[in-house]
């Protein structure tokens, strides 16, 4: 495997694919992700994001395949690996009656650091991550929010090189979620990260470049912008108004082919929508309408229509 | 040694929930008491503080199977113990941190058992305590190894149940407050197939003043059953965190 490493590049993966039973998990996953590169992986439950994670974090063997991390193979070399990567997993993952410095102390000690290394660093992650106030409170009294900011510094604290995040904002409020993002935002270029989540304004707003997984094959893959590019004459109508009755609606499902209800509202996707069209037509039926927007794909859009792809 | 980094931490995951510590030492104690007043108005000899020990000490050592069971099954439910799986522990790491802090448990359960039982009148010397702590401490081990297994395989609900079987089998099996040979038929021929009723009878041998040599053929059944739980307690563990 030493032939195919690349050393621009901190993750190759090579055919990896992973079979429990008779389904297949990971298909012959090929990947290049580069150094510093914030690179995220999407797709909806069961699509192969977390089993993809647990491969290359040596926690579960490929059926076939393999990947190469920083030189080293998954397969044959998992301890070397292990001391250059981290992982925040979905869940919180942290020791309850422990208090965050203690949880952090803890991961520093077992990657091998230093006395002197595990204070300066625990004091810096502590600082980094906002968790200062709180932290000599064990960590069962601690927010969502904090609780994931923790998490990620406890993967921060060996200083691997390249660091997986699973789903690290799943059951944040906005406010928690768009905080965590800025301190994600302050690792980028140092490390390579590999998030996985489901949210698409979060992978919009942090990756350099996105893959789409579905069914454990890769569907798409490049940066927000190319993604988006894809779908450039998508777009979607959102109208509300007075007296839309479902006679209506049934209309404008004839002339588009995708058409959702919404409560005093429909939404309307489609290529090249003619906006004065639609809505003198709405008007001649009588519909009042009350507020009306229009906008072109997003991440969530190419994420959908992949998803629809039979 | 960093598994002694996992382990202080265990130590301090256990110690810092009060509630089930104190349970699984002062509710045996607390048995021990009541058995031996329940003696002093109707003298029956298994409620003696001198046959009753032993029984109680094993009896308390159950309560070790849920304390590693639910330490280990919470830490693979919340995912912590994926995030100490990616780092460079070893297998025999894990092994170590999730046994070694159960043992100064058992510890304080036989000084608070012994503490109590020497109250109610029993004597004990240097020499029995040594023989005594050689029957206790493989059993104690035992207890750590069930608890492996099922921390290993269950989830922390089914702990709960299949921990509760355990105490519930330490106690109606190991012939604690009850004379097995006088029961007789399958419930003593269950009980002396586990561990249990084996390490109670060497106990009371020893106290008695037996040697080790008198105890031979229940040193084999206590030493058997720990070697085979700590093994499948390591092959559950490995099993479920191999991938």
């Amino acid at each position: 495997m030493d032939n195919i490493h690349n050393s621009d590049y901190s993750i190759q993966t090579v055919d990896l694919t992973r079979k429990f039973g008779n389904i297949t998990a990971v298909n012959r996953l090929n990947l290049t992700i580069k150094k510093g590169e914030l690179f995220s992986l999407l797709g909806h439950n069961g699509a192969g994001k977390t089993t993809t994670i647990k491969m290359l974090c040596c926690l579960l063997k490929p059926t076939s395949g393999t990947a190469i991390i920083l030189g080293h193979d998954i397969k044959k070399e998992a301890d070397s690996v292990k001391r250059i990567i981290n992982v925040s997993p979905q869940e919180t993952a942290i020791a309850n009656h422990l208090t965050s410095y203690e949880n952090l102390q803890l991961i520093a000690r077992l990657y091998g650091l230093s006395k002197a290394d595990t204070r300066s660093r625990t004091d810096e992650l502590i600082e980094l991550m906002g968790l200062k106030e709180r932290a000599a409170d064990r960590v069962e009294k601690l927010s969502g929010g904090m609780k994931r900011r923790l998490s990620i510094a406890m993967a921060l604290i060996s200083d691997p090189q390249v660091l997986f995040l699973d789903e690290p904002t799943l059951g944040l409020d906005p406010q928690a979620r768009r905080n965590l993002w800025e301190q994600i935002e302050k690792l980028k270029g140092n490390k390579t990260i590999i998030l996985t989540t489901h949210y698409m304004e979060e992978a919009d707003a942090l990756s350099d470049r996105i893959a789409i997984i579905k069914s454990g094959c890769i569907k798409a893959i490049g940066t927000p912008k190319e993604l988006k590019a894809e779908l450039s004459g998508l777009q979607t109508m959102i109208v509300r108004g007075c007296n839309l009755t479902d006679e209506i609606i049934n209309n404008i499902k004839m002339k588009y082919r995708d058409v959702k209800s919404l409560d005093n509202g429909i939404e309307i996707r489609g290529e090249k929508l003619v906006f004065d069209e639609i809505v003198d037509s709405l008007r001649s039926d009588g519909v009042k309408i009350e507020w009306l927007t229009m906008k072109e794909a997003s991440l969530d859009d190419v994420f959908l229509s992949i998803n629809e792809e039979v | 040694m960093r598994f002694l980094s996992l382990a202080n931490r265990n130590i301090k995951e256990i110690y810092r929930d009060p509630i089930s510590t104190v349970l699984g030492v002062a509710m045996p104690s607390t048995l021990l008491v009541l058995f031996v007043s329940i003696s002093q108005n109707a003298p029956i000899e298994i409620f003696t503080v001198q046959v009753l020990t032993p029984g109680i000490i094993v009896f308390s050592f159950s309560f070790l199977t849920m304390f590693s069971a639910i330490l280990l099954s919470k830490d693979r439910q919340s995912a912590f113990l994926t995030r100490l799986l990616v780092s460079p522990l070893r297998p025999v790491d894990f092994i170590l941190a999730y046994s070694l802090p159960i043992i100064p448990i058992a510890l304080i359960q036989i000084i608070i058992c012994y503490t109590v039982a020497v109250f109610l009148g029993i004597t004990l010397d240097l020499g029995i305590l040594f023989l005594s702590l050689v029957v206790l401490i493989p059993i104690a081990l035992a207890c750590i190894g069930i608890g492996m297994i099922l921390g290993s395989l269950l989830t922390e609900n089914q702990v709960a149940g299949a921990g509760s079987l355990v105490i519930i089998a330490s106690s109606l099996f190991g012939g604690a407050w009850m004379d097995l040979n006088m029961i007789g038929g399958v419930f003593k021929n269950i009980g002396y197939a586990l561990p249990f009723a084996h390490a109670i009878d060497a106990t009371r041998a020893i106290y008695k003043g037996a040697g080790l040599s008198s105890i031979v053929g229940n040193m084999y059944w206590i030493i058997g059953y720990t070697i085979l739980f700590l093994i499948l307690g390591i092959l559950s563990f490995r099993w479920k965190t191999r991938g």
